[in-house]
């Protein structure tokens, strides 16, 4: 059963989904950064999410789901490339849904975010990684605010945003049609709420560095 | 109208293969796309070459046995129809036409246009079917369908199993067709009985002969000449997901396989 083609999508649906909720409770964490306090809100949030024993049993889930879908993922995107050993010669024209094709080159854009991401904030946080001079490893309120301090880092984040909200487009909907839940009744609704989650999630996230970049 | 087409030749299945330029000229707007091949073919018959091999059939829209990939989509640029039944008229006058066969690790090329699509034979052969012997015919009423379900069965039941939901898909997936064959006999009592069993061994062939599996870009649906719906595969998936985990384990679906 693991090994058929529908139970590996249904698999990467599930922890796609859930990973879906896991971005909603990280941008509310984010989202303090924005209040005017020297970083209090955040950082007792940041800490609260560092110590509370729920939220760590929680993060041993999240890492899971992380690595179930970029393991399938990535397993189900080298299989549908050998379907088809020869390429076409006029390219495909039919009509689809704007970068529903490209799911595989927008989730590596993200993957290599949250490698960046990792490195940046967790590897610091568990001391496998330096923090940079003058910013303690449990700072990242200031690590934060360094960060996005330098435009390009900014652009390179909204960038990779951008990514995750056409990735996400997709995704919402893609996920509930593998897993047999396609009816006329809710379906629009479904396309809905992905696409508006989407547009929340790209915005959400990119305000952050506009603010700091802006404001600070 | 005159037109320049490229043809993908190749000689037999073994064979490399290449694109070919040709060009045609006074072609009727009303001839059919294989009616102008057909004419092609007389010219490089009369010239002593070899004509271009293409499936076709009944010429009517209804067997499945013609595909082509024209222009970049399966069938031509018409929504809703197969290739024997596309109209030169659907063309600019000079515009150039690339004809290439269908693509997938699981339709090997034959020769120039011509696949093996025996795998969906395969596929229909491991389950697509409904295993009783029908007796006399009931009394009408006697096996009540709802008249959704009937309508939706038929939707499902027009699938001419062509392939172009394959040659069309990003990914060489054939959830179209098997969601249309798993929808078409599910949805009605007959086939209800052996649901369960049928849907595990039509998608466990499916994986074995290499086919992707379904990324949702609907490029099938978009493409399907008998537009059969992407709301087959959703129920394809529910109907295997609920086999494999509610319905009582079948030392038959291995042993069939």
């Amino acid at each position: 059963m693991l090994f058929s083609s529908i139970a590996r999508k249904t698999l990467m649906a599930l922890a796609g989904l859930f990973l879906v909720t896991f971005l909603c409770v990280h941008l509310g964490i984010n989202l303090m950064l924005l209040r005017d306090d020297g970083g209090e809100t955040f950082t007792s949030a940041a800490r609260f999410m560092g110590t509370n024993p729920f939220i760590r049993t929680t993060e041993i889930v999240l890492f899971s789901g992380f690595l179930v879908h970029i393991f399938f993922g990535l397993w189900v995107s080298v299989q549908n490339r050998a379907a088809r050993v020869k390429s076409y010669v006029i390219g495909n024209r039919s009509e689809t849904s704007l970068l529903s094709k490209y799911m595989f080159h927008t989730g590596i854009v993200v993957l290599i975010f949250l490698a960046l991401h990792f490195i940046d904030f967790y590897f610091i946080k568990i001391g496998l990684v330096a923090p940079p001079a003058g910013i303690e490893a449990h700072d990242f309120y200031h690590r934060t605010l360094l960060l996005f301090s330098s435009p390009i880092y900014s652009a390179f984040y909204i960038v990779s945003f951008l990514f995750l909200g056409f990735h996400l487009n997709h995704a919402f909907q893609s996920a509930f049609q593998t897993l047999g839940l396609n009816h006329t009744r809710y379906m629009g609704a479904v396309r809905f709420i992905g696409s508006a989650y989407s547009v929340f999630i790209t915005a959400g996230f990119s305000l952050v560095p506009l603010y700091i970049y802006f404001f600070k | 109208m005159n037109f320049k087409l490229k043809i993908w030749r190749q000689k037999n299945a073994k064979a490399k293969g290449g694109m070919v330029s040709y060009d045609v000229t006074g072609i009727s707007p009303d001839s059919s796309f294989f009616e102008m091949l057909d004419t092609l073919n007389q010219q490089l018959i009369t010239s002593g070459s070899d004509p271009v091999a293409f499936d076709h059939d009944c010429r009517e829209g209804i067997c499945g046995t013609c595909s082509l990939y024209i222009n970049g989509r399966p069938h031509g640029p018409v929504k809703g129809v197969t290739t024997c039944q596309l109209h030169m008229r659907s063309f600019r006058d000079g515009e150039t036409i690339h004809i290439e066969p269908w693509r997938a690790r699981a339709f090997p090329v034959i020769r120039d246009l011509i696949v093996d699509r025996s795998a969906f034979d395969r596929i229909i052969q491991a389950g697509g079917y409904i295993s009783v012997n029908s007796g006399g015919v009931p009394d009408a009423n006697t096996l009540p369908v709802p008249k959704h379900d009937a309508d939706s069965a038929f939707d499902a039941a027009t699938c001419i199993g062509c392939g172009a939901c394959v040659a069309s898909c990003s990914n060489a997936a054939a959830m179209l067709f098997i969601g249309a064959k798993v929808s078409h006999l599910a949805q009605l009592p007959q086939g209800r009985v052996e649901a369960s069993k049928r849907v595990q061994s039509m998608v466990a062939r499916m994986d074995e002969l290499g086919f992707g599996s379904c990324s949702n870009t609907y490029a099938c649906e978009a493409e399907c000449p008998k537009s059969i719906s992407v709301v087959n595969i959703s129920r394809m998936n529910r109907e295997f997901l609920h086999a494999k985990l509610f319905s009582e384990k079948e030392k038959i679906i291995r042993e069939s396989l």
